[in-house]
């Protein structure tokens, strides 16, 4: 796995100071804060989708980019997520967010760690099938138990009020979405990009990254291997979970697509192409994917066939993604000039 | 009684043909390492070649006809795999296997958009073919003959199989390959051939599949997404890479998923990916995989 690239940019990575790091963060967060006073709503909603989106594609690279773990069943917990969210609107009647993401984080929590307790036990290629066929358990469920779930019509998911009921969405839905919605999103992400920061910093992170380059050596030191990993699976669960909730309302309704095993690939997808091997990797890549997708739907019916074409030549041609790519072009610049 | 048989012989039905895709995707693990996510996609190219191929030819054709044209899907998914194999997967080899379920996710994607610009959003049925085949009675019920057909043909693709992985001298080879790649290419044999025959058997395998089923159901898009995570089950359950485990395996998703419609629908699909995960748990290369 360790080509030139990816030394390469792991050393550009190292040499920029905390400093550095700081105030690219500084800068991205006083963009974002702007973004829906000046572009139209629609861009600012397609915005709150990718950053949701973010979320959840930041708790997969947890397992695939630190600890070495490709799972194809993170739609699982997006979907638990979602439909814990529905459920509580169905059943309980409730309609604060705060309330729902309480319960999608319970409900992903729980969830993730009986998954997670199966599926740490394999790896590479064992576990990706392996989560790929739990996360269709759930996907059957959702799909065959329609009196509960609604069945391929989904659940319906009305606008939640924020912050324990100071800000409804009484008024107009989109004025709502792009406003008031974006931001509730948008400190979120900013408190789970910190918070991951934290994690893959911390002396747990590194240790996680100790697992995957090498798990003998890694054991050899007194590394828990089993424990480590399932801490980590859980932990990206519940991102996963946290983007299902906060994705849901911003749609209004959800359905067992969202659980099946394609849209796991889509959150791959996303993390591949941002790259895997970075921290903003999964970030950019989310919301580029989210344009992307939208994009390619709108301009034709063989969305699919284009975004196929876009992840070969991905993998084919730029294993590290939009943001090692970047890196390395930016190391050649600095080192000619 | 005969309630029983006909369920027998759905679950039989279905194994067949579970087989033939499982045992084409085990193939390829066993000798390539590869697994590749798009397999059901070739099933699915299978079968809308051979409807499209009878649909074309069925007006007033004879019988003979459309049983020569049956199996033109299993050979356009061999020629489809012949393909693919030297220009899509064989840069990948030496890369992790995360790039390999990545760019085979890819080119899932791709083939499902590509049927779908070929044929169209709609399905496609081979019925003439079912349909001639009459039927017969078991007990007080009427049965389609044609059933007997796909059973007959999955039985004797896993005795051909059989055959040629260990009498011939080509199954010699490809055992030796699955075994040690490195030794064999030392000891002469052209890798790279036979990694392009195995992939070409192994797609051939799940166009047949895709060719047989067609005349009872219909060609429609997503088949190959569905097909394919039934036979990700099937190897898990059976062992990746063993054939004998694919047959075993889809004989017991056959029976898993007959019992599951016929008792308890709604959590039918949900039993076999428990069955699966319950395997894995308690031997984790399955039932005949090499630990």
């Amino acid at each position: 796995m360790s080509t030139p690239a990816v030394t390469e940019s792991a050393i550009a990575r190292g040499s920029g100071s905390r400093r550095h790091v700081l105030r690219g963060a500084v800068a991205a967060a006083g963009l974002l804060a702007v973004v829906p006073w000046v572009v139209p709503p629609y861009t600012a909603i397609l915005l709150t989708y990718g950053l949701i989106m973010a979320i959840g594609a930041l708790g997969f690279n947890l397992l695939l980019g630190y600890t070495g773990l490709l799972s194809f069943g993170h739609s699982a917990y997006f979907g638990v997520g979602a439909y814990v969210v529905a459920l509580m609107v169905k059943y309980v009647r409730v309609g604060s967010m705060e309330l729902f993401l309480l319960g999608a984080i319970i409900g992903s929590a729980i969830v993730t760690a009986v998954f997670g307790w199966v599926c740490v036990r394999y790896t590479r290629i064992f576990f990706s099938i392996l989560t790929l066929a739990l996360s269709q358990v759930l996907w059957s469920l959702a799909f065959k138990f329609f009196w509960v779930t609604g069945g391929t019509d989904g659940l319906r998911v009305p606008t939640p009020s924020l912050l324990g009921g100071l800000v409804t969405g009484k008024g107009d839905k989109t004025d709502f979405m792009s406003h008031a919605y974006y931001y509730y999103v948008l400190v979120i992400f900013f408190a789970c990009v910190v918070l991951m920061w934290v994690i893959v910093n911390s002396p747990f992170g590194k240790a996680l990254q100790a697992i995957r380059d090498n798990e003998t050596r890694a054991e050899f030191v007194g590394v828990q291997i089993w424990r480590y990993r399932f801490v980590a699976f859980l932990v990206s669960g519940v991102f996963t979970g946290l983007a299902g909730a906060l994705w849901v309302p911003l749609n209004g309704l959800t359905t067992p697509d969202i659980i099946h095993w394609s849209f796991s690939g889509e959150i791959v997808f996303m993390t591949v192409l941002g790259g895997f091997r970075s921290f903003a990797g999964p970030i950019i890549g989310a919301v580029v994917f989210n344009y992307l997708k939208t994009y390619a739907v709108g301009y034709t019916v063989y969305w699919q066939l284009l975004l196929g074409v876009v992840l070969v030549v991905l993998v084919l041609s730029l294993p590290t993604g939009i943001v090692g790519t970047a890196e390395r072009l930016a190391a050649r610049w600095r080192r000619e000039s | 009684m005969d309630v029983l048989v006909i369920h027998l012989i759905n679950a039989l039905l279905y194994a067949s043909v579970l087989f033939l895709i499982a045992g084409g995707l085990s193939l390829i693990y066993g000798v390539m390492r590869i697994v590749n996510m798009a397999h059901g996609n070739l099933y699915a190219f299978g079968a809308y070649v051979t409807a499209w191929a009878i649909g074309r030819f069925a007006a007033g054709a004879s019988m003979a006809l459309l049983l020569v044209l049956l199996p033109a899907g299993a050979f356009a998914a061999a020629v489809l795999g012949a393909a693919l194999e030297p220009t899509l997967l064989r840069p990948f080899y030496k890369r992790a296997e995360e790039y390999q379920l990545l760019v085979t996710f890819g080119l899932l994607m791709i083939l499902e958009d590509l049927m779908r610009f070929i044929w169209g959003p709609y399905p496609l049925s081979a019925s003439e073919v079912f349909e001639n085949f009459g039927s017969l009675t078991i007990g007080d019920s009427l049965y389609p003959t044609y059933n007997f057909l796909v059973i007959g043909v999955g039985i004797l693709a896993a005795f051909f199989l059989w055959a040629f992985i260990y009498k011939t001298r080509f199954g010699i080879v490809l055992r030796a390959t699955s075994q040690n790649m490195r030794m064999a290419s030392a000891l002469g044999v052209n890798v790279n051939r036979v990694y392009i025959q195995a992939f070409t058997l192994g797609c051939f395998m799940a166009g047949l599949g895709g060719a047989i089923i067609v005349p009872g159901q219909s060609a429609v898009l997503g088949m190959g997404i569905d097909a394919v995570v039934l036979a990700f089950i099937v190897v898990v359950i059976g062992g990746l890479g063993s054939l004998e485990g694919a047959l075993v395996g889809a004989l017991i998703v056959g029976v898993v998923r007959e019992t599951g419609i016929a008792w308890f629908p709604e959590v039918e699909l949900a039993v076999l990916y428990l069955a699966a995960a319950i395997v894995l748990l308690v031997r984790p290369a399955g039932l005949f995989g090499r630990p």
